[in-house]
């Protein structure tokens, strides 16, 4: 049961910090960026070639990663940022699936369909992971003889992925109460009104975009170091929409209010994939996977419908509308 | 090589037709109601299933079958419109579009859970090949044009000539005017729902015969190839989804043709489709034949 929660809190982390991209885009400038996925498969991608190609440090990979989903974030942004909101949902799903049919079928480039695993090509085991390994037995070392019993490889992760949740968390709040934040949310609320006052609203929607992706990219570097190994449908649309669940759980414009969507997230992810209790003793493993989804879209019905402010929120920015 | 260019042709004609059937509903929807419909993809799995049950497992006519899943696709498009979307109204465009994210989740999954991962395939003889000069068609093919010719005639006809027709072109093109001049929007938008979820059931069934086997996903794969439609054809405009599914269907199979280049690898159609999509909306978002006006 330790072990469940621990999963649940390391997975919790990931989620936070791409959600929190979500949020900038979405809750706070009103950017409905629906290929978020796009973007953590771009960083995960750019850092493992760089790895097992190039033979870059991993320190080195991680931020070329995250400054490849930045630069995929302008060029998408650039030419869409302007279109009214359902269109801009339109095409940055488009531009995520785009992403993801490339990264399927452009074997020599990515591996296919098998994953990171076929990066050098079929029959040899390619592996971007093992200097953040080493990294994290460093990490657990370290934990295991500070608190004086050995600690599992699930603690280091969480010991790595928290602290940088919470710096992020606690960046992004200042972000958001700074002149900032608050241009971006009266650019939300009404572009005209903030162009009349001078401010250059094209600019601002790059800045929050590129913000987002960023975050997303670090969000998908994260996905990749727990993982070991990666294929394109780990970066399916419906991660996308897992980061709108916990944005809109929070409120949209809660920042603190992430990383407790995030971990409720986690508890259904996690739930329904290892727990077996009745109802859920019910369903085969497989079967369980539809059951999550299912559970995902109703949540997404219910809460639009009837809590479109979120569990916390009540203020009345909570409730506004892109 | 003509023969091949001929034979792309013809079956780009039957993939552009499914996509017009699906598409000028998905058009409608977003027009008149304002609604991108993420799960129209799965309102065509819907009318595809509940055809398979009633044609393979409860071994009926084919013909019956369709209706069925028209029938039911119909009246659950409306059900999801009186439960989910019309509470939905008034609020923003990408609140409703998240809605429908999720109806796209609960009736893909629930189809899933219910029928399995495993293909699945109507009841017709899938050898079968009628010839005709050069080209090769298959009875689903065959169907699909004879389906698509009726459905499209029907909806000229109740675009052009009955009341209701006027009305939704009205509200497409100004929503304010229309409601001034007495449109009842409320029915409506039911009516829309009504016919949207006839269409997009249509095209499920036909995309499931063309296709030989499908799965509980495999609408929502051609959903964005609808919404490309949609916008070639400029949102909101039946004709023109009908023009933009057709042009996507040709365009997607003749770009595969040897003479053509070479021909483009078919595993980039999507990639190419989906590009063609994000252009559009930057560049003309009132759609190929549409005039620019603000949207």
């Amino acid at each position: 049961m330790v072990e469940f929660w621990l999963f649940v809190l390391a997975t919790a982390g990931i989620y936070t910090i791409f959600s929190l991209g979500l949020l900038v885009q979405f809750g706070i400038a009103g950017l409905p960026n629906f290929g978020n996925g796009a973007f953590m498969a771009i960083s995960a991608y750019t850092m493992a070639i760089s790895i097992v190609r190039f033979d870059l440090p991993m320190w080195a990979a991680a931020p070329l990663g995250i400054a490849a989903a930045v630069l995929f974030g302008l060029l998408l942004a650039v030419p869409t940022v302007r279109l009214r909101t359902d269109y801009l949902a339109v095409a940055t799903i488009a531009a995520g699936e785009i992403v993801r049919y490339l990264a399927l079928n452009m074997q020599d480039v990515t591996g296919g369909a098998a994953g990171t695993v076929n990066l050098l090509g079929p029959g040899v085991a390619a592996d971007y992971n093992s200097e953040w390994l080493r990294f994290q037995v460093m990490i657990r070392g370290l934990l295991s003889s500070i608190a004086g019993f050995r600690v599992t490889s699930d603690v280091a992760f969480i010991a790595v992925v928290w602290p940088t949740a919470i710096l992020l968390l606690l960046g992004t709040w200042l972000m958001v109460r700074s002149p900032w934040g608050r241009t971006l949310r009266a650019m939300r609320e009404d572009e005209v009104a903030v162009a009349a006052l001078g401010k250059d609203v094209f600019k601002y929607k790059l800045q929050a975009f590129s913000v987002g992706a960023a975050l997303a990219g670090l969000g998908g570097l994260f996905l990749a170091w727990q993982v070991s190994t990666f294929t394109p449908d780990d970066f399916r649309p419906t991660l996308t929409f897992y980061a709108f669940v916990i944005v809109i759980l929070g409120g949209k414009t809660n920042v603190w209010a992430v990383p407790v969507g995030a971990f409720l997230f986690a508890v259904i992810f996690a739930g329904t994939r290892f727990l077996d209790f009745w109802p859920l003793s019910l369903f085969s493993s497989g079967d369980r996977a539809y059951l999550r989804l299912i559970f995902v879209g109703l949540a997404l019905i219910l809460l639009m419908i009837w809590r479109p402010q979120g569990i916390f929120g009540n203020r009345k920015e909570d409730a506004h509308e892109t | 090589m003509f023969d091949q260019l001929l034979q792309l042709i013809f079956n780009g004609f039957v993939t552009g037709s499914i996509f017009a059937i699906g598409a000028i509903g998905a058009s409608l929807v977003w027009g008149v109601l304002r609604i991108g419909n993420f799960a129209h993809g799965d309102y065509m799995a819907l009318g595809a299933f509940t055809a398979f049950v009633f044609n393979v497992l409860l071994g009926q006519h084919l013909l019956l079958s369709a209706l069925a899943g028209i029938a039911v696709t119909s009246l659950f498009a409306v059900v999801a419109h009186q439960l989910v979307l019309k509470p939905m109204r008034g609020r923003g465009l990408t609140s409703v579009f998240i809605v429908t994210v999720g109806l796209a989740f609960v009736m893909r999954n629930t189809l899933f859970l219910t029928f399995g991962s495993g293909a699945r395939s109507f009841s017709i003889n899938q050898a079968e090949v009628y010839v005709l000069g050069p080209i090769r068609m298959s009875p689903g093919q065959l169907i699909t044009i004879v389906a698509a010719l009726v459905a499209i005639g029907f909806v000229a006809w109740l675009l052009s000539s009955t009341d209701i027709g006027r009305s939704m072109r009205a509200v497409s093109e100004n929503p304010d005017l229309a409601a001034v001049t007495g449109v009842n929007t409320d029915s409506l938008a039911t009516i829309t729902w009504l016919i949207t979820g006839c269409l997009a059931g249509l095209a499920g069934i036909c995309l499931g015969l063309v296709q030989g086997t499908f799965d509980a996903s495999f609408g929502a794969y051609t959903l964005f190839l609808i919404f490309t439609a949609v916008v070639l054809g400029g949102i909101g405009s039946a004709y023109g989804a009908l023009g933009g599914g057709l042009a996507l269907g040709l365009a997607m199979e003749v770009a595969t043709w040897d003479g053509f280049f070479g021909g483009i690898d078919p595993r980039y159609k999507l990639v190419l489709a989906f590009a063609a999509l994000i252009l559009m909306l930057v560049l003309r978002p009132e759609g190929l034949f549409g005039k620019a006006r603000l949207l």
